[in-house]
């Protein structure tokens, strides 16, 4: 149950937004130094991002934008998974998105399902979650 | 000699007794090791950085080691059991035997997709979801229910062995050959169009929530077996010098000792109840 409790902790973060964009920072730069990825992050984050958004779907707020980490397409908060290049959040809490080669985009709730956009993508995770809350992402 | 069965031709005892290692996996602790592994390669495996579990050739190596593992872990616990296949080409409608009461239960309620009946309903006290992606600590599925997808046919299935490359650059979810057609991200879409049309967590990164992921995977994994016999000159892909992939010889985490070709032939570890 340690990773609960780890979880825990990083929910006080998770949600807000100026958190996220240091700790993403941080974090995206290690990535970086550790992978020699710069290119691909550089890739992945800088053509034809999407727009921000935000809105309430089906009585949820959903919000998401690139994100605004060293301009690399940064955007983890914590370590574990990728740099995602754009945020999204619902009702506060990060969804964690990833875009696909062919421009496509998936969530961590539907992770087997392609999407046109990070709006797609987080209003089929606000269907998939039945008015349940999101998790803060497993540290 | 371990050897994988089609989940269809289990008896009564070997369900049995496949449930009874699942619950004891779960009870101690070890079962959700396994879902926590794979849901970090799932956030972290991604189309232009490393990737080794997802979305690149080792799909395939990866998910056969991950299954040996948890496998192991099943006969630590009753060395009478090995992992059966699901041939959702064949057992293809929420009436099949595989997801009733006695064996890994049914679909969800409409509610809220809870699986109500067999083992691993949330009633039963058996199977707290723990590692989760939101709120929700009951086991769900919608089988069948997301916007009237079916599940593969035996024809797409074989359009796909009939291809006759491993994988293509750029190694990843936009790639042409066999591993991104089987795993779906292109093409008629076999592996992933399974996790949506089982729904609930298996369409999640969390997905070995659910004791099918197992079964799912354990055909996949038959799958390359059957692409290999039909392509026998046909190599695992890339052989060398590939950068953010696992090549040939390269070494996959977590394990960091096992490399694509140690996992290219399946019959030093099982066989399958038919040729393959
Ligand atoms: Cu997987
Ligand atoms: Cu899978």
């Amino acid at each position: 149950m340690s990773s609960m409790s780890r979880r825990s902790a990083l929910g006080a973060t998770v949600g807000v937004f100026g958190g996220l964009a240091l700790a993403g920072a941080a974090h995206a730069s290690a990535d970086r130094a550790r992978d020699g990825r710069q290119d691909h992050l550089a890739h992945a984050g800088h053509d034809a991002m999407p727009e921000s958004f935000d809105e309430v779907y089906q009585g949820r707020r959903i919000q998401g934008r690139p994100a605004q980490s060293g301009g690399h397409g940064g955007g983890s908060a914590h370590g574990g998974h990728h740099p995602a290049g754009y945020q999204v959040h619902v009702d506060g809490r990060e969804l964690h998105v990833m875009r696909n080669a062919d421009g496509t985009w998936i969530s961590v709730v539907n992770h087997y399902e392609t999407f046109a956009n990070p709006r797609a993508v987080a209003r089929a995770a606000v269907v998939e979650l039945q008015g349940s809350a999101l998790a803060p992402f497993p540290a | 000699m371990t050897v994988r069965k089609n989940q269809a031709a289990l008896t009564a005892e070997e369900k049995r007794r496949f449930v009874a290692a699942l619950i004891e996996l779960k009870r101690s602790g070890r079962y959700d090791t396994f879902v926590t592994t794979h849901n970090e390669f799932i956030m972290s495996d991604t189309d232009f950085g490393d990737r080794v579990g997802h979305r690149s050739p080792s799909f395939l190596p990866w998910h056969r080691r991950f299954l040996l593992e948890f496998e192991q872990a099943l006969q630590s616990v009753d060395s009478s059991v090995t992992l059966p296949y699901w041939d959702w080409t064949a057992d293809r409608t929420a009436r099949s035997s595989l997801w009733a009461a006695d064996f890994l239960g049914g679909t969800g309620r409409s509610r809220d997709n809870r699986v109500m009946d067999g083992p691993f309903a949330a009633g039963s006290g058996n199977w707290p979801i723990r590692v989760r992606v939101d709120g929700r600590g009951y086991l769900r599925r919608s089988l069948g229910a997301n916007g009237g997808l079916t599940l593969p046919t035996r024809a797409e299935v074989d359009s796909v062995l009939a291809m006759p490359t491993y994988d293509t650059a750029p190694w990843n979810s936009s790639s042409d050959g066999f591993r991104n057609h089987l795993e779906g991200w292109r093409g008629v879409n076999l592996h992933n169009r399974v996790h949506v049309w089982v729904g609930g967590q298996m369409a999640t990164g969390t997905s070995p929530n659910d004791p099918v992921f197992w079964l799912h995977h354990a055909f996949v994994d038959k799958l390359w077996a059957e692409w290999q016999a039909l392509h026998p000159d046909s190599p695992y892909l890339p052989q060398g010098g590939t950068r953010n992939v696992v090549d040939l010889h390269d070494t996959m985490r977590p394990w960091n000792d096992v490399t694509p070709a140690d996992m290219l032939d399946h019959t030093a570890f099982y066989t399958f109840d038919t040729a393959a």
